[in-house]
């Protein structure tokens, strides 16, 4: 499977991550070689054998149904994202956190 | 707007999400009460501080299973959480803990009735996942605000094969699984609170065609009239677009209760890549056999079991059952009314189904608020069923008894509601009937039903609505030679 440098900037794009023209040519060259790793894994026969879906065979552990948090609002709000242009608070108003405006 | 097409074929698929009725969330101890101040129930998992991790919640599981027995579905014995990336502020993670590949309950299904004839639908799939927060497009400066209370909810999105083929049958297939979530009491049903929400995939195609059409999806409906109306609009529209030579687009798209109409929610959206992949944090979900059946012990009569019962124990026809398993709480009801009565199952069935009905439906009220309990309406269908009272009587008894006034019994003596059965007293009544309305007698001899009629009304009159109906009409007859 060849990947090319749109696939790249595409994935990229996805995760939002900024990649200029060279670093996508440069991170191309990486990923090409992992691909070749997993075709090489893929030749491998696993027919009758279950995936893992987790690196460790165990099971996962499950919680009693439990109401064991507190309201931390204001200790998790004082330490919240900073609004830009030289603003010192916290970005919050009634109790809210507040983003970049949301466009429906 | 009615849709009648003999060309074209609507095929209507359901996605259903569930808010479990746990106390805590799916992957925290965090509440999710409803109501609260914003972000006072967002612990740290929730606002997905770094380092935090996900622990799962056993009775979401616990729920899972039980709708999985409830639709006879395959619960799979091992199921896996992924994550379902994509970026938007109510989603700090910046990924969604959902289920893909392994969901917890596999094939199932569910039996609906339209226009007395019955269909099954069968259900996809259901997974858990973890709800999202709140955004908030109020005026904050210019910028959005968030609530994040929601954020970890935990939900069983509930998924149907494209088995619908009417906006009737999928409301039918909507409302009958509102009512078994809340029967099995995994979801409060509450759809104001978005307790319970639907999307509906909608598309055509031609009479006859087995290839599926283009869907769209027409999200968040969160009452079953405008889903009707929403699926009504989107068929009529995709039929004539197609008429009209046009091609449908797969999209999403908004009802507008206002005006009536679906539209799409952007005119070129970005195909969705959520790029699944099983979540490291969570190990996969073991659920076994011992778990099932601790959980089936827990489960109650199922609705149509229940409904089957009423058929059989008390003769009840297949309609009158139905309405009567719509809830637990009906059933119950109806069940603790017959059993205080001991008469007539069916003579129960109608008040509990016509004047409680009808009562809280007019007042809003649940069932179990009713003033009027099952043992009092038992009281009142006694005194039906041995004459003592008549019909018309028994509903004004039934409003006393609604405004609290006591029990029939006590209304009958305090009110002298008695039916006059003595048939010296209802002769009486008649002859004074037959003096004061000569004109009328002279019309029922020259053979006129109505004026005999007319003479028994005034007779019911004369009696203050106490005679036994019966009985006057015999009296009559005699005293009028016919």
């Amino acid at each position: 499977m060849s990947l090319s440098s749109a696939d790249v900037k595409r994935v990229a794009h996805l995760a939002r991550i900024e990649v200029s023209d060279a670093e996508a040519e440069a991170t191309l060259a990486k990923l090409s070689g992992i691909l070749g790793m997993i075709e090489q894994m893929q030749a491998v026969d696993t027919s009758g054998i279950t995936p893992m879906s987790h690196a460790q065979d165990l099971v996962q552990r499950l919680r009693e149904d439990v109401v064991t948090e507190t309201n931390q609002r204001e200790l998790f709000q004082s330490i919240a994202p900073l609004i830009g242009n030289g603003s010192t608070e916290p970005a919050t108003e009634n109790g809210l956190y507040l983003v970049p405006k949301v466009i429906e | 707007m009615a849709f009648n097409n003999t060309k074209w074929e609507v095929v209507i698929g359901l996605e259903t999400h569930t808010q479990l009725k746990t106390k805590s969330k799916i992957f925290s101890g965090a509440s999710i009460a409803f109501g609260a101040e914003p972000n006072t129930q967002a612990c740290v998992v929730s606002i997905a501080l770094p380092g935090v991790l996900p622990v799962l919640n056993k009775e979401a599981v616990h729920c899972a299973v039980k709708l999985g027995l409830a639709i006879n579905a395959q619960i799979a014995p091992r199921s896996v959480f992924a994550r379902k990336n994509y970026f938007y502020p109510d989603l700090p993670k910046g990924y969604q803990i959902s289920q893909f590949e392994l969901p917890v309950v596999g094939m199932g299904e569910l039996t609906i009735q339209v226009g007395g004839e019955e269909k099954t639908i069968r259900i996809t799939r259901a997974h858990l996942e973890e709800d999202a927060g709140k955004s908030l497009h109020g005026d904050f400066h210019g910028m959005t605000g968030i609530d994040l209370n929601r954020a970890g909810t935990p939900l069983l999105e509930i998924v149907s094969e494209p088995d619908m083929r009417s906006a009737a049958e999928a409301v039918a297939y909507a409302k009958k699984l509102h009512e078994l979530v809340q029967w099995i009491d995994i979801c409060d049903g509450n759809m104001q609170e978005g307790s319970f929400r639907c999307d509906v995939n909608v598309s055509v195609r031609p009479k006859g065609s087995d290839k599926l059409g283009t869907r769209r999806e027409i999200k968040n409906l969160n009452s079953f009239k405008f889903m009707q109306q929403a699926i009504e609009y989107e068929t009529q529209w995709q039929i004539e677009t197609l008429e009209d030579g046009g091609t449908i687009h797969q999209a999403t798209v908004l009802f507008n209760p206002d005006t009536g109409e679906t539209r799409a929610m952007r005119s070129k959206e970005e195909a969705n890549d959520y790029r699944y992949f099983p979540d490291p944090d969570l190990l996969p979900l073991e659920i076994t056999s011992a778990f099932i059946e601790q959980v089936r012990a827990t489960m109650p009569e199922l609705p149509h079991a229940i409904q089957a019962k009423f058929e059989q124990t008390y003769g009840l026809a297949a309609y009158d059952a139905t309405a009567l398993t719509s809830s637990r709480a009906i059933a119950d009801y109806f069940v603790a009314t017959c059993t205080a009565f001991g008469g007539e199952a069916k003579l129960a069935a109608n008040w509990v189904m016509g004047s409680i009905a009808a009562k809280l439906n007019e007042e809003n009220k649940a069932i179990a608020e009713s003033p009027v309990s099952p043992e009092l309406l038992a009281g009142l269908l006694k005194r039906i069923a041995d004459n003592t009272i008549s019909g018309k009587i028994a509903k004004e008894i039934f409003e006393a008894m609604w405004a609290g006034e006591g029990s029939a019994d006590s209304i009958i003596d305090k009110k002298g509601l008695k039916q006059i059965s003595d048939s010296g007293a209802i002769e009486a009544i008649v002859e004074q009937v037959l003096v004061a309305n000569a004109a009328m007698v002279a019309e029922v001899k020259a053979g006129k039903e109505k004026a005999f009629n007319g003479l028994v009304g005034q007779v019911m009159k004369a009696s203050k609505g106490k005679a036994n109906p019966a009985q006057v009409n015999e009296v009559l007859k005699n005293k009028l030679g016919i």
